[in-house]
Parts: structure tokens; sequence; C-alpha cells
């Protein structure tokens, strides 16, 4: 459990976190999400240790990060933002530095290093020294330190920043394998990456909770909520079709987009406008050249909330 | 303590990592030799001792030290790896510890590898080796007091020119207490017991001494209680400055 109360972090008179309160339990996917300068990284570096809040407090399973800070630490997997690491080192040797550190028992370390290899896919690169690495490569590295001691607590900043689909892809199947029984935090500005591996998303902006729900809790909140689409064959059609949709119940507002001829229908506050204007269109013998319906746009939620937001 | 013993042999083996290590120890062995057989009038003295050799060791480290030290925090503040260092689960001052005895060691082995002067010396005379084994001991315990000094100041910039300069000039002003000019200046304008004073706060002074053979529980006290302080200052500039 990550409790999380009341964190506020001033640089001088700059507030870059607001306030912050929230809960992460075992088992949940947080994802982080707000603008460029919206807090992430200074909140993921109070949760880790880091940094000093300004006030508040953070508890990791139960210690306090503060006045209790070591073991608070032996219980989280941090990655800080770019995976930075000793380039003149060479993963296995970073890696043995980093077990070493976190007091792995020289018996035990041999085992669990050679699993962690195998799970980042590093066995090519390990005695190759860490600055003539791939970015994916490092970014890896990173990972494989963040999970050497099998942390509780994973907290990872922009986990697959710089990665190609492929490695994204293997990355998220990685935090996906963890999560049943783990606390993670990750924080991301790709959205589809929250869609992808998250069960909780939080957005922040200028230091504030601005939504915390699930994924689809906030794919819901958008107007494409539900929303259906449809082309036709025949552009004259079109605007006695949107005419026609306009007077359904169902329909909140319809938008024409004339470039590509596809008209866009809102549906009225908890309505289903895909039936009726399926219906519609078979009274009506459109040609449809295109018809379906719309799943909410994280993006557009994003946008939304936070207002444009920059700091 | 394995804190301390895991962040030591990290750091130990960076250094051999790079070519840092390899022009470090030429560079200081060759200015060892260059200072006591150019300047120091090795052979023209005809004694069978090393005094021209560590006679100049304060002056070598002034330079060498501030260029080995200025890395060690501004580097990791550079790369950003010290965010790395400090989510590990060991305290501050472990970390403090563990980097600065490493580079201590290293400084010990540069030292060490002059070791043919000290052959020489016995194959031409007879000398006494006591004084030169307290005369190692003390020239080890002077670079680490230059150390600790340029770790607590490298500590506190991410700039390791500006590393380099500052130590520098705050291990002159440990030296310069105890150069002839200074105590003469001084001399003129304050009573002896002021004179003796500062000059006892300064690194020359208590190396003499030790360099001499005579290591008195004084000098020690004042190299550890430097050191200490030194690095007790790393440990709190860290603390309080470790993103910015």
């Amino acid at each position: 459990m990550i409790e999380v109360e009341g964190l506020t972090k001033e640089y001088g008179r700059f507030r870059a976190v607001d306030g912050l309160s929230f809960r992460v339990s075992p088992g949940e996917v947080l994802g982080f999400l707000g603008p460029n300068g919206a807090g992430k990284t200074t909140t993921m570096r109070i949760v880790a240790g880091f940094l000093p809040a300004t006030s508040g407090r953070v508890l990791v399973c139960g210690s306090d990060i503060e006045t209790q800070a070591v073991e608070a630490k032996r219980r989280i997997g941090y990655l800080p933002e770019g995976a930075p690491s000793y380039p003149e080192m060479t993963p296995r040797s970073f890696l043995e530095f980093i077990a070493e550190a976190r007091g792995i028992a020289p018996s035990a370390r041999k085992q669990r290093l050679d699993e962690v290899y195998q799970l980042l896919h590093l066995d090519r690169v390990l005695d190759q020294s860490i600055d003539t690495l791939s970015k994916g490569y490092r970014r890896r590295v990173g990972l494989a330190q963040a999970i050497v001691h099998d942390p509780e607590v994973l907290i990872l900043d922009e986990p697959t920043d710089g990665l190609d689909p492929n490695q994204k892809h293997e990355v998220r199947e990685l935090i996906g394998r963890m999560a049943k029984s783990k606390i993670i935090v990750i924080s991301t500005h790709l959205l589809e990456e929250v869609e992808a591996v998250c069960n909780r998303a939080i957005i922040i902006a200028r230091g504030k909770i601005l939504a915390d729900d699930t994924p689809r809790g906030l794919e819901a909140r958008s107007r494409f909520y539900n929303a259906v689409s449809l082309k036709l064959a025949d552009t004259a059609l079109l605007a006695p079709a949107r005419n026609a949709i306009d007077l359904l119940p169902e329909v909140a507002a319809t938008e024409l987009d004339e470039k590509s001829g596809r008209i866009t229908a809102f549906p009225a506050p908890g309505k289903l406008p895909l039936a009726p204007i399926n219906a519609l269109a078979e009274r009506q013998r459109w040609p449809l050249a295109e018809l379906h319906l719309e799943s909410g746009r994280l993006d557009e939620v994003f946008r939304s909330i936070t207002g444009g937001a920059t700091a | 303590m394995s804190g301390v013993a895991a962040v030591f042999k990290r750091e130990l083996a960076s250094y051999f990592a790079t070519p840092i290590a390899y022009v470090f120890i030429v560079i200081f062995l060759v200015l060892a030799g260059v200072f006591t057989f150019f300047y120091g009038g090795f052979y023209e003295t005809g004694q069978a001792d090393l005094s021209a050799f560590f006679y100049w060791h304060p002056w070598l480290y002034l330079f060498l030290v501030p260029a080995l030290s200025m890395r060690l925090w501004a580097e990791e503040r550079k790369s950003g790896s010290i965010e790395l260092l400090m989510t590990l689960p060991i305290e501050t001052w472990q970390a403090v510890a563990g980097k600065y005895l490493a580079a201590w060691a290293f400084t010990a082995i540069s030292v060490a590898l002059t070791f043919p002067i000290w052959i020489t010396v016995n194959y031409l005379g007879d000398p006494d080796n006591g004084v030169i084994v307290a005369a190692y001991f003390g020239s080890i315990l002077m670079a680490g007091g230059f150390l600790a000094v340029g770790a607590c100041i490298s500590a506190a910039t991410k700039n390791q020119v500006i590393a380099f300069i500052l130590s520098v000039v705050a291990c002159f002003i440990l030296l310069a207490p105890g150069l002839g000019v200074v105590q003469q200046v001084l001399g003129g304008i304050a009573p002896q017991w002021l004179v003796d004073g500062i000059a006892s706060l300064g690194f020359q002074e208590h190396f003499d001494y030790i360099s001499k053979g005579v290591i008195d529980l004084r000098d020690l006290v004042y190299f550890a209680l430097l050191i200490g302080a030194a690095l007790y200052s790393n440990t709190i500039v860290l603390e309080m400055k470790k993103a910015d």
C-alpha cells in the first residue's frame, strides 16, 4: 500500500505539487498522466524518497519515506526519468552493484540476476559498457535495476520512453505480468499505454489531481463515448441524412466533417443511438459506406480535463 | 556497512573502467619524479632519505587531488545517477563514505606506486625506513584531507570545472598558513602565538611533523577532524540539494 497525504512540494515560490492525496493498493497499476511540467516526476521522486516533500507525508507499506527511509526504499523499485545509470559500467557489473547495495544475499544473487537478465533479454549485451548500448537497451537496464530485488512497489517514470513498438509491447507485457502481486505506479504521456497496462489513472496538472478513475471510466467522460459515425456513398444525401439523425431523441448533436464526409452523432445523456440510426438508415435506404460505434477518446478527455494546461 | 562496501567497490572499479585511473597515475608519477629530481635536488643533497620527494607532495596534491575529487558528486549529479544512488536503501552517509574511501584508496594506490624511489634510496644508501613509512602514511593522510574537502565541494555543483577550481582554492587556503611568506608577513603584524596558531590550522605543519617520523596524536586528530567535518558537510550538502 502506498499512502500519500497532502503532499506538497515548493521550489522557492513555485508550487510543483499541490496537496496531492491518494492511495494505491496491491494489484493496482496506476497511470500518472499529465501535461509536461504537471508535477508527475516531482511526485514520483518524493514517493521514491529522492526528494523531501515541503509538507504532507508518504507511507510505503507502512514505512514513512522520510523518517524510515531505508525501510521504505527497500520495498521500492524505482526507474528514474531517463533511466540514468553509470555509463562506464557493463550491465552485468551495474546490476551486481545494485543487487549488493540492495542487500541481496551473495548466495541468491547469481540466480536472481540470471532471472532478471532473461526477463529483460539482456544476455547479449551483458559485457558491453552501458554507454555503447542503444536507448532501448539502456532503458531495459534501468528496468532491470528496478526489479532486481523483486520489490512490492514499482515506480516507473516513463518506462517505455524511447523504445520501439516491439520493445514497448514487451515492457508492457512485463508490467502486466508483475501487476498481480505488486503496486505499480507509472508515469507516461502516452495515452495508449494507460489503456494497455493501467487499471487506474490519475490525471494531474499544475500539481493537482483533476481526475482519478479507471481508464474506461475516463473514456466514458468523452463526448465520443457511444457516439456513432457514418459515411454515405452519395454525398448529396449527407445534409438531409444529418437533419434526420438530428431529430432522433437518442441524439444530442451531430457534426459533419466536410472533408471526409463523415457524420458523427453524439448521444443524448444515457442513450445509445447506434440502433435507432441503423434502423433509420435502413428505412431511408441510405447507401451506407461506413457505420460504426465510437469508443471514448482518452486524448480528448485528457485535453478537456487539463484544459490545455501547461506549466 | 554493506552499503558502504557496495558503493566503495563500484566506485573504485569505475576508476579503472575508464582511462582516468591510468592517466592520473602516470601524471602523478611523472610529476612526483620531476619535482623530486629537478626541483628537490634528490641527488645533489647527497642524503639517503626521501625528504626531497615528500617535500613536494602538498603542492602535487593541490592540483591532482581536486582533479580526482571534482567528479565524485558533480558527475553523479550531471548524469542523474545520483537519483539512483539516493533511492537505494542505504543512508546518505554510507554513499558519502563509500565514494570517499574509494577515491582515497585510489590515491593511496597512486602514492604506493612511487615505491621504486624507495627501492632506489635503499640501494644508494642506508635510509631510516621508519621515517619513510611515516612520511608515506602522512602523505596519504594529507591526500585524504584534500580529498574530503574536494568531495564536499563536488557535492555542491554539477559542473566539474567549477568543482575543480573551487577545490584548488580551498586546498590552497589550507596550505597557505604553512608558507614561509605567509608566516613572515603575519610575523610582522601579529603576535607569535597567533602566527603559530594559524600555522597549526594548515596542512603543512602537521604533514611536516609526520614526515619527519614524529607521529603525534595531535596531528592525527587534526586530519581526522578535518576529514570528518568535510564529509559531514558533504552529507548535509547532498541532503539539502539533491535534485538541483
